[in-house]
Protein backbone atom coordinates (compact mmCIF):
# COMPACT_ATOMS: atom_id res chain seq x y z
CA UNK A 1 0.00 0.00 0.00
CA UNK A 2 2.79 2.11 0.48
CA UNK A 3 4.00 2.56 -3.36
CA UNK A 4 5.33 6.10 -4.55
CA UNK A 5 2.02 7.29 -5.78
CA UNK A 6 0.11 10.54 -4.92
CA UNK A 7 -2.63 8.90 -3.12
CA UNK A 8 -6.01 10.66 -3.17
CA UNK A 9 -8.21 10.88 0.01
CA UNK A 10 -11.68 10.46 0.21
CA UNK A 11 -13.50 10.92 3.53
CA UNK A 12 -16.48 10.25 5.04
CA UNK A 13 -19.35 11.18 2.84
CA UNK A 14 -17.24 12.60 0.31
CA UNK A 15 -16.09 11.42 -3.39
CA UNK A 16 -13.35 12.51 -5.92
CA UNK A 17 -11.82 11.65 -8.92
CA UNK A 18 -8.36 10.13 -9.92
CA UNK A 19 -6.19 9.58 -12.81
CA UNK A 20 -3.20 7.13 -13.89
CA UNK A 21 -0.44 8.01 -11.59
CA UNK A 22 -2.45 8.03 -8.29
CA UNK A 23 -4.53 5.87 -6.16
CA UNK A 24 -7.69 6.91 -4.30
CA UNK A 25 -8.56 5.75 -0.70
CA UNK A 26 -11.14 6.07 1.56
CA UNK A 27 -10.22 4.68 5.28
CA UNK A 28 -12.44 3.24 7.91
CA UNK A 29 -15.46 2.20 5.78
CA UNK A 30 -17.70 0.62 8.35
CA UNK A 31 -21.90 0.29 7.53
CA UNK A 32 -20.66 2.89 4.57
CA UNK A 33 -20.13 1.95 1.34
CA UNK A 34 -17.20 2.40 -1.10
CA UNK A 35 -18.38 2.79 -4.58
CA UNK A 36 -15.94 2.62 -7.42
CA UNK A 37 -16.36 3.63 -10.83
CA UNK A 38 -14.36 3.36 -13.41
CA UNK A 39 -12.87 3.26 -17.38
CA UNK A 40 -9.91 1.05 -17.39
CA UNK A 41 -8.93 1.52 -20.94
CA UNK A 42 -8.74 5.55 -20.11
CA UNK A 43 -7.42 4.57 -16.97
CA UNK A 44 -10.04 7.15 -14.93
CA UNK A 45 -11.55 6.15 -11.45
CA UNK A 46 -14.33 8.14 -9.31
CA UNK A 47 -14.59 6.99 -6.16
CA UNK A 48 -17.66 7.51 -3.10
CA UNK A 49 -17.71 7.19 0.68
CA UNK A 50 -21.70 6.77 0.57
CA UNK A 51 -23.01 6.88 4.49
CA UNK A 52 -27.44 6.63 3.63
CA UNK A 53 -29.50 4.56 0.99
CA UNK A 54 -31.35 7.31 -0.01
CA UNK A 55 -31.75 11.12 -0.12
CA UNK A 56 -35.51 10.96 0.03
CA UNK A 57 -34.63 10.23 3.67
CA UNK A 58 -33.11 13.73 4.43
CA UNK A 59 -34.92 15.42 6.40
CA UNK A 60 -32.82 19.13 5.42
CA UNK A 61 -31.95 19.87 1.68
CA UNK A 62 -29.28 18.38 0.61
CA UNK A 63 -26.00 19.85 0.66
CA UNK A 64 -23.74 17.22 0.27
CA UNK A 65 -24.45 14.67 -2.61
CA UNK A 66 -22.16 11.82 -2.06
CA UNK A 67 -23.65 11.14 1.87
CA UNK A 68 -26.40 9.05 0.00
CA UNK A 69 -26.43 6.39 -2.18
CA UNK A 70 -28.65 7.89 -5.32
CA UNK A 71 -27.19 11.40 -5.26
CA UNK A 72 -23.45 10.45 -5.30
CA UNK A 73 -23.28 7.95 -8.20
CA UNK A 74 -25.84 10.51 -10.13
CA UNK A 75 -23.06 13.13 -9.01
CA UNK A 76 -20.31 10.67 -9.82
CA UNK A 77 -21.33 9.54 -13.04
CA UNK A 78 -21.69 13.44 -14.31
CA UNK A 79 -18.01 14.71 -12.90
CA UNK A 80 -17.14 10.72 -14.75
CA UNK A 81 -18.54 11.87 -17.96
CA UNK A 82 -16.57 15.18 -17.56
CA UNK A 83 -13.48 13.35 -18.07
CA UNK A 84 -14.38 12.21 -21.49
CA UNK A 85 -14.77 8.48 -20.21
CA UNK A 86 -16.63 6.45 -22.63
CA UNK A 87 -19.66 6.00 -20.92
CA UNK A 88 -20.38 2.24 -22.08
CA UNK A 89 -16.59 1.15 -20.71
CA UNK A 90 -17.73 2.31 -16.91
CA UNK A 91 -18.02 -0.56 -14.65
CA UNK A 92 -17.78 -0.75 -10.42
CA UNK A 93 -16.76 -1.87 -7.88
CA UNK A 94 -18.30 -2.03 -4.03
CA UNK A 95 -17.10 -2.36 -0.89
CA UNK A 96 -18.43 -2.05 2.94
CA UNK A 97 -21.74 -2.10 4.26
CA UNK A 98 -20.58 -4.13 7.56
CA UNK A 99 -22.12 -4.34 10.77
CA UNK A 100 -20.13 -3.15 13.03
CA UNK A 101 -22.33 -3.47 16.21
CA UNK A 102 -24.38 -6.82 17.29
CA UNK A 103 -27.70 -5.89 18.66
CA UNK A 104 -30.82 -8.41 19.40
CA UNK A 105 -33.01 -5.81 18.01
CA UNK A 106 -32.71 -5.71 14.29
CA UNK A 107 -34.02 -2.04 13.24
CA UNK A 108 -33.65 -0.56 10.16
CA UNK A 109 -30.98 1.59 11.25
CA UNK A 110 -29.11 -1.52 12.80
CA UNK A 111 -29.36 -2.65 9.30
CA UNK A 112 -27.92 0.30 7.71
CA UNK A 113 -25.12 -1.12 5.81
CA UNK A 114 -26.95 -3.99 3.86
CA UNK A 115 -29.39 -1.29 3.33
CA UNK A 116 -26.70 1.03 1.79
CA UNK A 117 -25.37 -1.90 -0.34
CA UNK A 118 -28.40 -2.79 -1.79
CA UNK A 119 -28.90 0.94 -2.56
CA UNK A 120 -25.71 1.41 -4.19
CA UNK A 121 -26.20 -1.97 -6.51
CA UNK A 122 -29.81 -0.15 -7.57
CA UNK A 123 -28.66 2.80 -8.26
CA UNK A 124 -25.22 1.36 -10.78
CA UNK A 125 -28.19 -1.28 -12.08
CA UNK A 126 -30.36 2.16 -12.97
CA UNK A 127 -27.24 3.98 -14.57
CA UNK A 128 -26.31 0.13 -16.48
CA UNK A 129 -22.70 0.17 -14.96
CA UNK A 130 -21.82 -3.75 -14.68
CA UNK A 131 -20.70 -4.45 -10.67
CA UNK A 132 -17.36 -6.45 -11.31
CA UNK A 133 -16.41 -7.35 -7.81
CA UNK A 134 -17.66 -6.92 -4.35
CA UNK A 135 -16.68 -7.00 -1.05
CA UNK A 136 -19.68 -5.93 1.35
CA UNK A 137 -21.62 -7.95 4.59
CA UNK A 138 -19.40 -9.18 7.69
CA UNK A 139 -18.52 -7.56 10.58
CA UNK A 140 -15.40 -5.42 9.82
CA UNK A 141 -14.19 -2.32 8.97
CA UNK A 142 -12.42 -1.53 5.85
CA UNK A 143 -9.96 0.39 4.00
CA UNK A 144 -10.01 0.60 0.17
CA UNK A 145 -7.41 1.34 -2.14
CA UNK A 146 -8.04 1.79 -5.64
CA UNK A 147 -5.33 2.01 -8.93
CA UNK A 148 -6.74 3.16 -12.05
CA UNK A 149 -3.56 1.55 -13.92
CA UNK A 150 -4.31 -1.93 -12.53
CA UNK A 151 -8.43 -1.77 -11.95
CA UNK A 152 -7.60 -2.97 -8.68
CA UNK A 153 -9.18 -2.81 -5.42
CA UNK A 154 -7.04 -3.05 -2.48
CA UNK A 155 -9.22 -3.97 0.90
CA UNK A 156 -7.60 -3.66 4.45
CA UNK A 157 -9.05 -5.50 7.23
CA UNK A 158 -7.44 -5.09 11.13
CA UNK A 159 -7.90 -9.01 11.36
CA UNK A 160 -8.18 -10.44 8.00
CA UNK A 161 -5.53 -8.93 6.37
CA UNK A 162 -5.18 -7.16 3.02
CA UNK A 163 -7.08 -8.30 -0.32
CA UNK A 164 -7.61 -7.49 -4.26
CA UNK A 165 -10.84 -7.39 -6.24
CA UNK B 1 -21.96 25.42 24.43
CA UNK B 2 -20.91 26.27 28.05
CA UNK B 3 -23.52 24.11 29.04
CA UNK B 4 -22.66 21.03 27.23
CA UNK B 5 -19.53 21.77 28.92
CA UNK B 6 -21.06 21.28 32.25
CA UNK B 7 -22.89 18.79 31.24
CA UNK B 8 -19.71 16.24 30.37
CA UNK B 9 -18.12 18.19 33.24
CA UNK B 10 -20.40 16.55 35.45
CA UNK B 11 -21.01 13.26 33.62
CA UNK B 12 -17.54 12.64 33.27
CA UNK B 13 -16.48 13.45 37.21
CA UNK B 14 -19.53 10.45 37.78
CA UNK B 15 -17.97 8.51 35.65
CA UNK B 16 -14.26 9.11 36.96
CA UNK B 17 -16.11 8.16 40.85
CA UNK B 18 -17.73 5.04 39.82
CA UNK B 19 -14.30 4.12 37.84
CA UNK B 20 -12.16 4.58 40.37
CA UNK B 21 -13.98 2.34 42.89
CA UNK B 22 -14.62 0.07 40.58
CA UNK B 23 -10.51 -0.62 39.51
CA UNK B 24 -9.34 0.85 43.02
CA UNK B 25 -7.40 2.99 41.45
CA UNK B 26 -7.37 6.93 41.36
CA UNK B 27 -9.08 7.83 37.24
CA UNK B 28 -8.65 11.43 36.38
CA UNK B 29 -10.95 13.16 34.42
CA UNK B 30 -10.11 15.77 32.46
CA UNK B 31 -11.83 18.94 31.47
CA UNK B 32 -14.24 18.17 28.85
CA UNK B 33 -14.20 19.93 25.38
CA UNK B 34 -17.19 20.47 23.17
CA UNK B 35 -16.58 20.83 19.92
CA UNK B 36 -18.48 21.20 16.57
CA UNK B 37 -16.89 19.39 13.91
CA UNK B 38 -17.41 17.62 10.73
CA UNK B 39 -17.28 13.94 10.15
CA UNK B 40 -14.37 13.64 9.36
CA UNK B 41 -12.90 16.15 11.95
CA UNK B 42 -14.81 13.70 14.52
CA UNK B 43 -12.42 10.63 13.55
CA UNK B 44 -9.19 12.32 13.92
CA UNK B 45 -10.45 12.78 17.54
CA UNK B 46 -10.97 9.15 18.07
CA UNK B 47 -7.29 8.74 16.14
CA UNK B 48 -7.66 8.49 12.63
CA UNK B 49 -10.43 6.60 10.63
CA UNK B 50 -7.97 3.49 10.36
CA UNK B 51 -6.51 3.77 13.86
CA UNK B 52 -7.46 0.12 15.61
CA UNK B 53 -9.61 1.11 18.89
CA UNK B 54 -11.80 -0.69 21.19
CA UNK B 55 -15.09 0.61 21.02
CA UNK B 56 -18.10 0.20 23.37
CA UNK B 57 -21.08 1.88 21.38
CA UNK B 58 -24.43 2.16 23.29
CA UNK B 59 -28.50 4.30 22.09
CA UNK B 60 -29.25 7.05 24.99
CA UNK B 61 -32.52 6.02 24.94
CA UNK B 62 -35.81 8.47 26.60
CA UNK B 63 -36.70 12.06 26.44
CA UNK B 64 -33.57 12.80 24.39
CA UNK B 65 -32.07 9.84 22.62
CA UNK B 66 -28.53 9.75 21.39
CA UNK B 67 -25.40 7.96 20.69
CA UNK B 68 -22.74 7.83 23.37
CA UNK B 69 -19.08 6.42 22.46
CA UNK B 70 -16.65 5.34 25.00
CA UNK B 71 -13.40 4.85 22.84
CA UNK B 72 -9.87 3.44 23.88
CA UNK B 73 -7.05 1.87 22.38
CA UNK B 74 -6.23 -1.77 22.66
CA UNK B 75 -3.37 -1.34 24.83
CA UNK B 76 -5.32 1.01 26.99
CA UNK B 77 -8.33 -1.62 26.99
CA UNK B 78 -6.11 -3.94 28.28
CA UNK B 79 -4.52 -1.70 31.35
CA UNK B 80 -8.04 -1.18 32.57
CA UNK B 81 -9.53 -4.72 32.29
CA UNK B 82 -6.56 -6.54 33.92
CA UNK B 83 -7.07 -4.11 36.47
CA UNK B 84 -10.62 -5.46 36.60
CA UNK B 85 -10.09 -8.98 36.52
CA UNK B 86 -6.64 -8.83 38.49
CA UNK B 87 -4.97 -11.11 35.44
CA UNK B 88 -2.38 -10.17 33.26
CA UNK B 89 -3.16 -12.64 30.19
CA UNK B 90 -5.56 -10.00 28.26
CA UNK B 91 -5.18 -8.63 25.19
CA UNK B 92 -6.90 -7.06 22.67
CA UNK B 93 -4.73 -6.91 19.56
CA UNK B 94 -5.91 -9.64 18.06
CA UNK B 95 -8.73 -12.17 18.02
CA UNK B 96 -10.30 -14.30 19.64
CA UNK B 97 -10.67 -12.41 22.65
CA UNK B 98 -11.14 -13.85 26.52
CA UNK B 99 -14.80 -13.96 26.94
CA UNK B 100 -14.04 -13.05 30.52
CA UNK B 101 -12.33 -9.70 29.11
CA UNK B 102 -14.88 -9.21 27.03
CA UNK B 103 -17.80 -9.27 29.28
CA UNK B 104 -15.50 -7.41 31.76
CA UNK B 105 -15.07 -4.50 29.34
CA UNK B 106 -18.94 -4.81 28.77
CA UNK B 107 -19.06 -4.12 32.64
CA UNK B 108 -16.46 -1.07 32.30
CA UNK B 109 -18.91 -0.13 29.29
CA UNK B 110 -21.67 -0.11 31.11
CA UNK B 111 -20.27 1.53 34.32
CA UNK B 112 -19.29 4.46 32.29
CA UNK B 113 -21.86 4.93 30.17
CA UNK B 114 -23.94 4.49 33.02
CA UNK B 115 -22.96 7.17 35.79
CA UNK B 116 -22.27 9.74 32.59
CA UNK B 117 -26.36 9.14 31.55
CA UNK B 118 -27.51 9.36 35.17
CA UNK B 119 -26.03 12.21 36.51
CA UNK B 120 -26.65 13.82 32.91
CA UNK B 121 -30.41 12.87 33.23
CA UNK B 122 -30.83 13.82 37.41
CA UNK B 123 -29.15 17.44 35.77
CA UNK B 124 -31.71 17.62 33.39
CA UNK B 125 -35.05 16.07 34.80
CA UNK B 126 -35.24 14.11 31.47
CA UNK B 127 -35.70 10.45 31.29
CA UNK B 128 -32.46 9.42 29.78
CA UNK B 129 -31.12 5.43 29.93
CA UNK B 130 -28.80 3.45 28.21
CA UNK B 131 -29.35 0.39 25.77
CA UNK B 132 -27.13 -2.46 26.80
CA UNK B 133 -23.56 -1.63 25.44
CA UNK B 134 -22.12 -3.38 22.17
CA UNK B 135 -18.43 -3.64 21.65
CA UNK B 136 -16.62 -3.73 18.86
CA UNK B 137 -12.39 -3.40 18.52
CA UNK B 138 -11.99 -2.32 14.47
CA UNK B 139 -11.12 0.69 12.55
CA UNK B 140 -12.62 3.88 14.78
CA UNK B 141 -13.94 5.42 11.40
CA UNK B 142 -15.65 1.82 11.12
CA UNK B 143 -17.21 1.99 14.52
CA UNK B 144 -17.77 6.08 15.25
CA UNK B 145 -19.62 6.42 11.58
CA UNK B 146 -22.27 4.30 13.07
CA UNK B 147 -22.82 6.55 15.67
CA UNK B 148 -23.56 9.23 13.11
CA UNK B 149 -26.44 7.95 11.18
CA UNK B 150 -29.30 9.18 12.75
CA UNK B 151 -27.35 12.38 12.85
CA UNK B 152 -25.90 12.63 9.01
CA UNK B 153 -29.43 12.53 8.06
CA UNK B 154 -29.96 16.35 9.11
CA UNK B 155 -26.47 17.63 9.39
CA UNK B 156 -22.97 17.35 7.96
CA UNK B 157 -21.66 18.03 11.49
CA UNK B 158 -21.33 16.78 14.83
CA UNK B 159 -21.32 18.32 18.06
CA UNK B 160 -19.43 16.04 20.42
CA UNK B 161 -18.86 16.13 23.99
CA UNK B 162 -15.49 14.82 24.21
CA UNK B 163 -14.15 13.69 28.26
CA UNK B 164 -10.49 11.97 28.69
CA UNK B 165 -10.53 9.89 31.47
CA UNK B 166 -6.46 8.33 32.58
CA UNK B 167 -5.54 6.52 35.16
CA UNK B 168 -2.53 7.63 37.48
CA UNK B 169 0.03 5.55 35.98
CA UNK B 170 -1.03 6.33 32.44
CA UNK B 171 -1.19 10.27 32.96
CA UNK B 172 2.46 10.32 30.78
CA UNK B 173 0.68 9.08 27.75
CA UNK B 174 -1.31 10.63 25.26
CA UNK B 175 -3.52 7.19 25.47
CA UNK B 176 -6.65 7.49 27.08
CA UNK B 177 -10.23 7.04 27.16
CA UNK B 178 -12.18 9.31 24.94
CA UNK B 179 -15.92 9.66 25.36
CA UNK B 180 -18.44 10.83 22.46
CA UNK B 181 -21.69 12.20 23.31
CA UNK B 182 -24.08 12.00 20.30
CA UNK B 183 -27.36 13.30 20.43
CA UNK B 184 -29.89 12.93 17.76
CA UNK B 185 -30.86 15.51 15.99
CA UNK B 186 -33.43 17.49 17.95
CA UNK B 187 -32.09 16.12 21.53
CA UNK B 188 -30.19 19.38 22.18
CA UNK B 189 -33.32 21.23 22.26
CA UNK B 190 -34.87 18.37 24.44
CA UNK B 191 -31.89 19.09 26.40
CA UNK B 192 -31.84 22.99 26.73
CA UNK B 193 -34.89 23.53 27.44
CA UNK B 194 -35.37 21.31 30.51
CA UNK B 195 -32.17 23.67 31.71
CA UNK B 196 -34.15 26.83 30.64
CA UNK B 197 -31.78 27.84 28.11
CA UNK B 198 -33.16 30.00 25.00
CA UNK B 199 -31.87 28.00 21.75
CA UNK B 200 -30.48 30.35 19.84
CA UNK B 201 -27.03 29.26 19.18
Amino acid sequence: MNKAVAVIKVGIADMNIVREGSVIRTSGLGSCVGVIIYDHLKKVAGMAHIMLPDSTLSKGNIKNLAKYANTAIDELMKRLLMENVSRFALKAKIAGGAQMFQFSNTSDMMRIGPRNVDAVKKCLKEHGIPLIAEDVGGNNGRTIEFDPITGMLRIRTVNKGVSEI
Amino acid sequence: MDVLKEIGNIGAGHAATSLSQLLQHKVEMHVPSVRMVDFDEMMELGGGAEKKMVSVFLRMEGDAPGSMFFVLSPEQARRFVSMMIHSEDVQFDQPPYDELAISALHELGNILTGSYLSSLADFTNLDLHPSVPSIAIDMVGATLSFGLIELSQVSDQAIVIETCLSTEETEQQDVKGHFFLLPDPGSYEKVFRSLGVETDE
